[in-house]
């Protein structure tokens, strides 16, 4: 009975509703439809385009070749291309259970009905969702700043030095602090409505097993949305993979900390649109594409697993 | 299943077939006018004629110009389109004119990108329109600019910008320190300035392509060398030595604010007095005057200090011309307005609007030299400025890929900045990723 | 006040068909909820309370900085007021600069929510709903090749979609922004979760039954039912074409075609050139205004949560 379950958990189902299966037909094909064409036109075309196109060579100096796989020859022997991913790695560890964290435990203090202010404090979560990533990176560049942003002005005011946020070795936590800001809310969100779904009747049963709140969280609430958890974890991880508008917005405050292959994503931006390599961009966009998707597989097999 | 996925593959494939078709079959070459000699009377009857022509510029005095030439010539829409600052608009460009639609008659281009567009014949040879005619009006550096190394005229030359030193007169004064006439004297007031007061700079720099290279130019150094595909890329020469070495002293000893130039805290730090100096090109008025409401009068401009005492290098930085996209339309009405705008009347309406010209007639009249501005505190600015451009050596060349170099430059030199690398270090490191580059685009290239 | 956020109703209880849907069971009111009826904790408000902090300490920077002046901005400390109080100019300034374009990106930036994130809310939930209640051939491999095309980076795609759009001249209109908004890969995961939970199959077979076609009885049982999830879809869909920004800086040149962030950003890029004007408060004053129609739609929807599964549900 649980909501929020991603595709795989339809088939381990006990009892799948009876309904369902005996009406196998084109019928489902004329509501998916509009979805499917739209997603062709806009997400499978390109990618089809990018596959035709990393197959290719295109010089400034001598025009397009044919070259066979030799693009992902170069891309799996491409320091900068692992470097970019080795650092989104490293973010997608510490960032996304960190954001995953705080947003479950507000989920969960916002459910259990022992705040003040709840409606307040749920409104008031979600807004940095509102808050466009080109503002949103605007505002904290403006508060890192260490001689005229908020970072100085504390500095100044308490006379000690804190580190500089937009500085090599902190921009990666820095960046993590924007994207965990604009997008706890989000996620909380999801677990929240995952929460209020869950059927009362097992809330009784607990209440007469006299489980205690923890006991009701691990043993009711959690196993209840573990769906929205894996799902979360999967778009979270394919946005780490993705890192993009944050880190480009940020690079003019600081050029020499962000640089142009800083995450995978920016890597292909600066190939494409600086460097017109589109065929090794494409090349290096399809490599990324696939490891994000086993990626994203094996958190899909793994959160599945878990007593089911 | 298999069955039904492979109808779903089918129809994909479909899609990209259109797709790649619509890309591969995108229309052959609508007949460039390179090279094909329009007479006057051409343009003359075009302009009679009248029509559209699409304008991408982020020049903001050309909306005057516009405005001007509609008012002329009737017939004549000029529709001005924003479409980007610098690289941002190469890249629409490089965009557009990929997909062989929606490229426009006129573009702006930075002298630095010139031969990117050139070399790939994406721009028309304005020679075709009797343009290299038009070469004694200009200053050398503008000039040698649109020519973009090689033998074509690849536009008219629209601004300038020789460079000069700005500097906050009030900081300088209140510490006593004199305006430094070489960079030897400039590294010393940096010092003094920084002692009497640890929050203020000599000026910023996190490392910026194009004032390395304008600096490299001054001090003599040529490390790019271009001849069609040939190219040469070094930074160990004499010039480049002579930069580092002084530069090196400002990073060691902490002496260059760490901010990025056009932030808003460069904005702050020049009005505030905690960035003294600014070495930019001569446009930089009009944003002093726009952007640093604030220190109006604080502000001073002397000539570009020298890299030896009594010296009058100079270098460009900076600058733009408006070119005619080879897959554009409208050539003639186009050249009509490239021509009014850069070479005919426009000229004096951006040097009204604060622009800096590029027209040796603008640059060396008395008007021009005489002008006071109130913002400096009544300084005859122009005259530091004019000077400053007559002294520009014109052998400086960009690669032909220069977009590129300059966006990998904080990639490289950009460690000089923040850890220990040296300066010189980081121009090798870029200059191996430029050469790298090169030789993957099928230059021939030598280090 | 208190009722559930979503509730569907419940299938566990064996109800009859007929019974569930003349009156589908609706989950109490909220204090029901936990055993004890729970007591409000003073500790756990102020240990949410960090991080309600922490949301709303810079939206605070970008409230106060839009009080300020050009030159306020930068004489003054970033989260107090500057001695001018300018927010009033501000807002008329940001409305009438640049000969009031600001409106024209505001309107356009309308219609593409209304459009784009109106459409991929309807294209997701026919989507989920097929998904959720009807077995077809290739019906399983759908969502692995929707997840699988979103996991490729987009910086990637956006030269060959800008080709591919170019040559069916799209580009430059309101449709290169809006087609690419029309697809929400979440809101069609949503929906199917959602309508496999919400939509009682009995009811579906009770409409058929009744002769009704697939179309009524998706318009007139599903849809009803499916409000809730319909709300949630539309919010994160109306943010995501709202902030939409990569696909229309390479999509759209024409400024008259600008959705907000564009415009804004191009507003900020002005003091990066040479005779540009820096405008640093009105970006900083659009920003603020780009959010509020934002965070009053929020407003609005959590109203409609509220009171939605009833109006949803029992109006059938």
């Amino acid at each position: 009975m649980t909501t929020l379950q991603p595709p795989a958990a339809a088939e381990p189902r006990p009892a799948p509703p009876p309904a369902r299966r005996d009406r196998r037909s084109w019928t489902g094909w004329g509501f998916l439809g509009p979805f499917v064409a739209v997603f062709a036109l806009v997400f499978l075309a390109p990618i089809a385009y990018s596959l035709y196109l990393s197959l290719f060579r295109d010089q400034l100096i001598g025009g397009t070749t044919f070259v066979g796989f030799d693009n992902y020859q170069q891309a799996f022997q491409d320091d900068r291309f692992w470097a970019a991913l080795g650092r989104v790695s490293l973010f997608l560890l510490v960032q996304v259970p960190v954001m995953l964290g705080i947003a479950l435990l507000v989920a969960l203090a916002l459910d259990s009905g022992r705040l003040y202010g709840r409606d307040f404090f749920r409104i008031s979560v979600f807004l940095p969702y509102a808050v466009p990533a080109v503002v949103a990176t605007l505002m904290w560049g403006f508060m890192y700043g260490t001689r005229f942003g908020l970072v100085g002005d504390i500095n100044d005011a308490l006379g000690i030095s804190l580190p500089a946020p937009l500085s090599p070795g902190l921009m990666l936590a820095s960046l993590g602090n924007i994207v965990t800001w604009e997008f706890v809310g989000y996620n909380m969100l999801i677990f929240y409505s995952a929460l209020r779904v869950i059927p009362h009747s097992l809330y009784e049963a607990a209440e007469i097993d006299g489980a205690g709140q923890i006991r009701v969280i691990t043993a009711i609430k959690l196993p209840a949305i573990r769906g929205a958890l894996v799902i979360a974890t999967i778009f979270s991880v394919i946005g780490s993979f993705q890192l993009f508008n944050e880190p480009s917005i940020l690079r003019p405050l600081a050029p020499n900390a962000i640089t142009t292959d800083y995450t995978p994503n920016l890597y292909t931006y600066s190939l494409s649109f600086n460097g017109q390599q589109h065929n090794y961009s494409a090349t290096v966009a399809i490599v990324m594409g696939l490891i994000t998707m086993v990626i994203a597989y094996v958190v899909q097999l793994r959160g599945m697993r878990k007593g089911v | 299943m298999p069955k039904h996925s492979r109808r779903l593959l089918r129809g994909t494939v479909l899609i990209c077939a259109l797709a790649l078709g619509a890309t591969a079959c995108g229309g052959s070459d609508d007949g460039g006018s390179s090279g094909k000699a329009v007479s006057e009377a051409d343009v003359q009857a075009a302009l009679k004629k009248g029509g559209t022509i699409t304008v991408w510029a982020w020049e903001p005095t050309l909306k005057q110009v516009a405005a001007d030439f509609e008012k002329e010539y009737p017939g004549v829409e000029v529709d001005l389109v924003n479409a980007g600052t610098n690289e941002k608009q190469y890249t629409a460009l490089q965009n557009a004119i990929s997909a062989k639609k929606g490229v426009p008659d006129v573009a702006q281009v930075e002298y630095y990108a010139m031969g990117q567009f050139a070399l790939t014949e994406q721009l028309t040879d304005l020679k075709g329109f009797g343009a290299e005619k038009l070469s004694a009006q200009y200053s050398p550096g503008p000039w040698n600019g649109v020519k973009a190394g090689g033998d074509g005229v690849y536009g008219l030359p629209m601004d300038s910008g020789p460079m000069a030193l700005f500097y906050n007169k009030k900081v300088f004064d209140k510490y006593k320190i004199e305006v430094p006439t070489t960079w030897d004297e400039y590294v010393d007031a940096a010092r003094a300035l920084h002692k009497a007061d640890p929050k203020a700079y000599i000026t910023n720099d996190t490392g910026d392509a194009g004032f390395t290279t304008s600096m490299l130019w001054q001090a003599g150094s040529r490390p790019y060398k271009v001849d069609g595909t040939k190219v040469s890329i070094d930074f160990s020469d004499q010039g480049a030595k002579t930069y580092t070495d002084t530069w090196q002293k400002l990073l060691d000893e902490k002496l260059l604010a760490p901010v990025t130039s056009w932030s808003d805290e460069w904005y702050k730090g020049l009005g505030d007095g905690s960035i003294a100096t600014l070495a930019t090109g001569a446009w930089m008025p009009a944003n002093l005057a726009s952007g640093v409401k604030e220190a109006a009068g604080d502000w001073r401009v002397a000539p570009l200090p020298q890299w030896t005492a009594g010296g009058k290098a100079g270098a460009e930085n900076g600058g733009s011309a408006l070119t005619l996209p080879e897959l554009g339309g409208n050539k003639e009405l186009a050249y009509a307005f490239v021509e009014y705008a850069n070479a005919g009347k426009g000229v004096q309406t951006r040097v009204e609007g604060g622009a800096f010209p590029a027209t040796t007639a603008q640059l060396t009249s008395q008007e021009f030299q005489d002008t006071k501005f109130p913002y400096f505190g009544g300084q005859q600015a122009n005259k530091i400025f004019a000077e400053s451009a007559a002294n520009v050596a014109d052998d400086w060349s960009y690669l032909p890929y220069q977009v590129y170099a300059n966006s990998i430059f904080n990639d490289t030199v950009g460690k000089a900045y923040v850890s220990g690398t040296g300066l010189a270090d980081g121009l090798k490191a870029w200059q191996d990723a430029s050469v790298t580059y090169g030789s993957e685009q099928g230059f021939t290239v030598e280090k | 006040m208190t009722s559930p956020v979503v509730t569907v109703p419940d299938r566990s209880a064996t109800a009859p068909a007929g019974a569930s849907r003349t009156a589908p069971r609706l989950r109490g009111p909220r204090r029901r909820h936990t055993p004890g009826r729970p007591r409000r904790s003073v500790l756990l408000t102020v240990l949410t309370g960090l991080v309600l902090l922490y949301s709303l300490v810079p939206l605070a920077w970008l409230v106060i900085s839009a009080t300020k002046s050009q030159e306020g901005l930068a004489r003054s400390f970033g989260l107090w007021f500057d001695g001018d109080f300018a927010l009033w100019d501000n807002i008329a300034e940001t409305f009438t600069y640049d000969d009031g374009v600001f409106t024209r990106w505001l309107l356009n930036t309308l219609l593409y929510v209304v459009v784009g994130a109106g459409g991929a809310t309807f294209l997701a939930v026919l989507g989920g709903y097929a998904l959720a209640k009807f077995d077809f051939p290739g019906r399983r491999a759908v969502f692995a090749v929707v997840i699988g095309a979103v996991a490729v980076p987009g910086t990637a795609l956006a030269v060959p979609t800008f080709l591919m759009f170019s040559n069916m001249g799209l580009t430059n209109t309101p449709w290169a922004v809006i087609i690419p908004s029309l697809i929400s890969p979440f809101g069609l995961y949503l929906m199917w979760v959602f309508a496999s939970e919400a939509i009682p199959a009995e009811l579906m077979e009770a409409a058929r039954i009744d002769g009704a076609g697939e179309a009524r009885t998706f318009f007139q049982v599903a849809l009803p039912l499916l409000a809730p999830g319909i709300v949630t879809v539309l919010l994160f869909t109306m943010v995501a074409t709202w902030n939409n920004y990569f696909l229309p800086l390479i999509m759209i040149k024409d400024p008259d075609w600008y959705p907000l962030t564009l415009g804004l950003n191009s507003w900020n890029a002005q003091a990066q050139t040479a005779g540009g004007e820096p405008v640093f408060h009105l970006v900083v004053t659009g920003s603020l205004i780009t959010i509020l129609p934002l965070i009053a739609a929020f407003l609005l929807l959590q109203k409609y949560w509220q009171s939605g599964l009833a109006a949803g549900s029992v109006k059938e």
